[in-house]
């Protein structure tokens, strides 16, 4: 089953490449289909989850290169296998939202589908050369999407990209080779190592690895001061590639950390857990002034993702059950969320040409329905109630009351100021674009389309089922939270 | 029936659903969805208070999360209390939804506008009868933005959409407060049910200062909501909103969630002092400000709405000085008469087509009816006997008499004053006297029946609800009036809305005092009223400041964070550029530098291994 995930859509990219080069609409139909194929697959492992116990499933596992301990090691748990939905989910997003790419169009879709497979792959990998191969190929597809298909400094967001998430996978290489030779296991297995490291790693090298470890992983969530890629690669990238970044590609960082980095070096994690409070609370607050300063509508998306991420690092560093289902919680909510919010820039984006909010005005009355899920995915970034950013947060920052130190409660207190600039950037980001009446040009623009809705609608719905009836996810990640949290030793 | 009372908020929201789907091809026929629903949900609702009258009571709740081993329950909870607020809510939702009928006629907008008024009712009674702080925080939040929404429906102006962001922005602050309460109380109890939290509270186990900073915590939010100072200058922009918006959410209910909060978690004030001292001085505070303030307005929904926050602070007053039951009736009948006024507001707006009192001036002629129920509705506000207000003010009264606060009473008095004197101001501005301008009363006519039945309806409990005072707060668990305390206060009361009425009077309706003259001898205070304390000038600072220190963010992150990657990859860059003429593509110098990386790694493990 996991294997069809990463190959069916590697597999299609092959055909898709052998068509000519016209027959775009047999392209994208196939590009479609392929895209579809996984979310079909989660779908019936769905079930197979039940209530997500610990242990794997769906599991694979074939020595690769047996001499080195190399291992072709799949499986799911409660906390990849949302992930590894919302991958499925936003790729057929993703798509469908393609359809409107006029140049080198199967390259495109071909490289889309590669980005997938290599996408389910992080998220499924349980063996640390595979997990590496597959971060490490996430990247190919994604630098050719933003420099061949991307805006005016498409190459410069393009080579800050790759070079500063290449530089962080460095570091993080050392740290993977470290652990290798020191739990002398001849293994690569990633629960193997977790489950040796602790008695096996000197003492004294506990913090390193972890901080190289860190350094990788930091780099693609973004934390703070190391996100500045991040707002230039997504104005550059198209529309659908904006939403895999920040919809998938931000969780591949915090992915890592829940699976990798903490329960392998737990005692290095409780070190770290204060200095990663604080940097979760810097990205909140920052993220959300930075956002609230941007007069770019794509930017102030971009912000508001770094202000989100900071929920999922302060979760995992408070480290008690209501944190961490929280922050797990949290990569799923802002997942939706975010790709919401970018497809729906690219609508506005797509009938005005611009993304200068201050001349954006009055959309609520040019575009009604567009304008209204507008607002739905504002609200929804927002933290309102009954939508997932909401339960997430809330449960976030309950758990970090429930450390009970001083210097959690004190964190708690100074995260809310980030929650009132939230609302105020949200807030104002909706005043700016609905508000008012449309300058004369904009006056009469085509309302959302079918297909825009067909991307949209599902996120809604999505954000609405997870929002008023989170158990759907947190039934699942509960078990392998709790274990996670009995690894850590914590609260 | 309490077992079934879910029922009462799922029908507005039935009729939210029917709304947004349906809605648009039943045109303004769709308000019917609406009114039936909340007719539906009124009956519905005084079947259970009748039940609950009985002894009956119902709590309810299913499972609904689990994190670790905590399991989260959402449910409800009805008893007397929750029974009493539910009656009165889905009373005056009814009205006011079928007074939209006609008041809303020929709005663009005009499904949207129920919808969302159907989603705040639904918001509203899941809020009384929620048996959890998270459901309550939701229904609480699902409220604010309905409110929202509302206070937003002519977005096209901008002035509106920025009384809305206004309104949610400036509760949003006080909502942070309500948060870090909830989460403090779910740290140290391990559970979000009220019955839970307060159980723990009244048996002493948590600590006092815990107790006094979770108080305040919660209070904050209700400071947000109720408007109370200085929180409270999101209120009276909020009357951007159509007029039955103003008298549904900014009068009648939404802004007395916050009343309600305390009164909710009443044991936890009582173990907290000092904190319910703050409810009783911001209480006083707010009452009184307000009511200068409405001296001097002249638009008839600001003065409506600052009454309507010097009322809040009333019921914070009572709450405070521990009149519980005080507070809660001051609540009902308050929310009675005051969506009367408001109503009544409405059908003089829809007749003349101005907010501005001074362009007013014998509409009594014209608008007979509408005129009687604003007069009944102003008596009330006032104080008068036998009217709603005077019981419920006087409860008021009674309670902050008996307890220590000396000086809060005679604040307390001297506001009753102020309420008689601008209530009787605003009826004589804008239904006595010879109209001011010919063709503003010569286009007005009284409203259709629509919106005047429900106005008559509302008469009956403005008029009556007084008399059920004593059984009401006997009702609600509180404790009765203080009778030989009572009679020297209630003589007090009256005289002080008398006095208001007959300064008013003076001014407005002899003429004895010319009112220029009076502006002109008190210069400075009416300057002070006419500002509203300067208040709006604080809250504009404030919002300044924040815009400032994120604007400094953003060009920080700019120039000084990013500047310093791309100084770092310069220099980089001048070293490598070697390296990068070997290379042709992108592809190949990705591969090197991963190759590159693969034996630096491998290199720095064996030096750094040699060393460790």
């Amino acid at each position: 089953m996991l294997s069809l995930l990463i190959f069916l859509p590697l597999l299609a990219a092959v055909p898709i490449l052998l068509l000519p080069a016209g027959r775009e609409q047999e392209i994208k139909r196939l590009a479609t289909a392929a895209a579809a194929a996984p979310v079909l697959l989660v779908a019936l492992m769905w079930p197979g989850l039940g209530a997500g116990g610990p242990g794997f499933l769906y599991e694979v596992r074939v020595p690769w290169v047996p001499s080195l301990g190399i291992e072709y090691h799949l499986g799911v748990d409660g906390i990849s296998f949302p992930l590894v939905a919302l991958s499925a989910l936003v790729f057929l997003v993703a798509v469908l939202a393609s359809y409107g790419i006029r140049e080198r169009v199967k390259e495109y879709f071909a490289l889309v589908l590669v980005l997938e497979a290599a996408v389910m792959g992080v998220f499924t990998a349980l063996d640390y050369v595979l997990f590496y191969l597959f971060f490490e190929l996430v990247l190919v597809p994604m630098y050719f999407l933003i420099a061949i298909w991307g805006g005016p400094r498409r190459e410069y967001a393009a080579i800050k990209f790759i070079i500063y998430t290449m530089a962080g996978s460095l570091l993080m290489l050392i740290g993977i080779l470290a652990l290798y030779f020191h739990t002398g296991a001849n293994t690569f297995s990633i629960p193997e190592i977790a489950r040796r490291a602790p008695e096996l790693v000197p003492p004294s090298w506990r913090l390193w690895v972890f901080l190289a470890l860190f350094a990788g992983f930091a780099v693609k969530v973004p934390v703070w001061p190391l996100h500045t890629w991040l707002p230039d690669a997504h104005v550059e990238a198209p529309t659908p590639i904006s939403v895999i970044l920040a919809a998938l590609l931000l969780k591949m960082g915090t992915y890592g950390l829940v699976r990798i980095t903490h329960p392998t070096l737990p005692e290095a994690a409780r070190e770290f857990a204060a200095a990663l409070a604080v940097l979760g609370v810097v990205n909140i607050i920052y993220g959300a002034l930075a956002a609230m300063a941007q007069r770019d509508f794509k930017k102030l998306v971009a912000y508001s993702s770094v202000s989100h991420m900071g929920y999922v690092l302060l979760g995992l560093a408070a480290g008690t059950a209501a944190a961490v289902n929280g922050a797990v919680f949290q990569m799923v909510a802002h997942g939706l969320i975010s790709a919401m919010l970018f497809l729906l820039v690219g609508v506005f984006y797509d009938r005005t040409h611009t993304r200068e909010m201050e001349r954006l005005h009055g959309m609520y009355l040019a575009t009604p329905t567009a304008g209204v899920i507008l607002a739905f995915a504002g609200l929804a970034n927002l933290g309102l109630p009954a939508l997932p950013g909401f339960v997430a947060e809330f449960f976030t920052l309950q758990g970090v009351m429930q450390v009970g130190t001083g210097f959690f409660t004190r964190i708690a207190y100074v995260t809310v100021i980030g929650i009132v600039f939230t609302a105020a950037f949200n807030l104002l980001m909706m005043h700016r674009v609905l508000m008012g009446r449309p300058r004369e040009e904009f006056a009469a623009l085509p309302d959302a389309t079918p297909r825009e809705l067909a991307t949209l609608v599902p996120l809604m719905a999505a954000s609405l089922l997870l929002g008023v009836w989170p158990a759907v996810i947190m039934r699942m990640t509960n078990g392998p939270v709790s274990e996670f949290i009995r690894i850590l030793g914590g609260a | 029936m309490p077992q079934h009372a879910w029922i009462i908020p799922a029908l507005p929201l039935a009729s939210y659903a029917l709304t947004v789907f349906v809605g648009r091809r039943l045109g303004e026929r769709a308000a019917y969805i609406g009114i039936a629903a909340l007719g539906l949900a009124t009956v519905l609702a005084f079947w259970t208070l009748a039940a609950v009258g009985g002894g009956a009571s119902a709590a309810m709740s299913v499972p609904w999360l689990r994190l670790g081993d905590w399991e989260i329950r959402m449910g409800f909870q009805v008893g007397r209390l929750e029974a009493a607020v539910l009656a009165m809510v889905t009373l005056v939702s009814w009205m006011i939804f079928i007074f939209s009928k006609g008041y809303m006629h020929g709005d663009a907008r005009f499904n949207r506008f129920y919808a969302h008024l159907s989603l705040f009712v639904t918001g509203m009674l899941t809020l009384v009868m929620a048996d959890n702080f998270l459901l309550f925080f939701v229904a609480w939040e699902i409220m604010g933005l309905c409110s929202y929404l509302l206070i937003g429906h002519w977005f096209e102006e901008v002035e509106n959409a920025r009384a809305a962001f206004k309104a949610f922005l400036v509760t949003r602050l006080g909502d942070v407060g309500l948060l870090l309460g909830i989460w403090t109380l779910a740290a140290a109890t391990g559970s979000l049910r009220f019955a839970d939290i307060l159980e723990k509270v009244e048996a002493g186990e948590l600590s006092g200062s815990l107790v006094t900073v979770a108080a305040l915590l919660l209070f904050m939010g209700a400071v947000g909501k109720s408007a109370q100072v200085p929180l409270h200058i999101w209120l009276p922009d909020a009357m951007a909103g159509p007029t039955p918006v103003s008298a549904l959410i900014h009068a009648a209910t939404m802004v007395a969630a916050g009343v309600f909060l305390v009164g909710r978690t009443y044991p936890l004030f009582e173990a907290a002092p000092a904190a319910l001292a703050t409810v009783a001085y911001i209480g006083a505070v707010t009452a009184l400000v307000a009511a200068l303030i409405a001296t001097v307005q002249t638009d008839i929904k600001k003065t409506l709405a600052y009454s309507t926050m010097s009322q809040l602070g009333y019921m914070m007053l009572a709450m405070g000085v521990g009149g519980f039951a005080a507070g809660l009736f001051h609540l009902e009948a308050h929310a009675f008469f005051k969506a009367l006024l408001f109503l009544a507001a409405g059908s003089v707006i829809h007749a003349v087509h101005t907010q501005d009192m001074h362009r007013m001036g014998g509409l009594i002629g014209p608008l007979r009816l509408t005129g009687l129920t604003f007069l009944a509705g102003a008596l009330a506000l006032a104080g008068i006997p036998p009217f709603a207000g005077f019981f419920s003010k006087d409860a008021v009264l009674v309670a902050v008499h008996a307890s220590p606060y000396r000086a809060l009473f005679w604040v307390a008095l001297f506001t009753a004053f102020l309420t008689a004197y601008y209530m009787t101001r605003a009826a004589a501005l804008t239904f006595f006297g010879r109209p001011r301008e010919r063709e503003v009363i010569e286009h007005a006519h009284e409203s259709p029946p629509v919106m005047t039945a429900p106005l008559l309806v509302l008469v009956v409990p403005t008029a009556l609800f007084g008399f059920l005072g004593p059984w009401f707060q006997a009702f609600v668990g509180g404790h009765e009036a203080h009778g030989a305390e009572a009679a020297p206060v209630q003589a007090l009361a009256i005289g002080a809305a008398v006095a208001g009425i007959l300064v008013a009077w003076a001014i407005y309706g002899f003429r004895a005092l010319d009112r220029r003259t009076a502006i002109r001898l008190l210069k400075p205070l009416y300057v002070l009223f006419k500002e509203k304390f300067f208040f709006d000038h604080l809250g504009l600072a404030v919002a300044r400041l924040g815009m400032l220190l994120s604007l400094a963010v953003g060009a920080f992150d700019r120039l000084v964070v990013d500047g310093l990657v791309n100084g770092v990859a310069w220099l980089v860059l001048l070293i490598g550029r070697g390296a990068r003429a070997l290379t042709a593509g992108s592809a190949q110098a990705y591969a090197l530098v991963m190759l590159a990386g693969v034996v630096i790694g491998l290199f720095i493990y064996q030096v750094l291994g040699r060393v460790g």
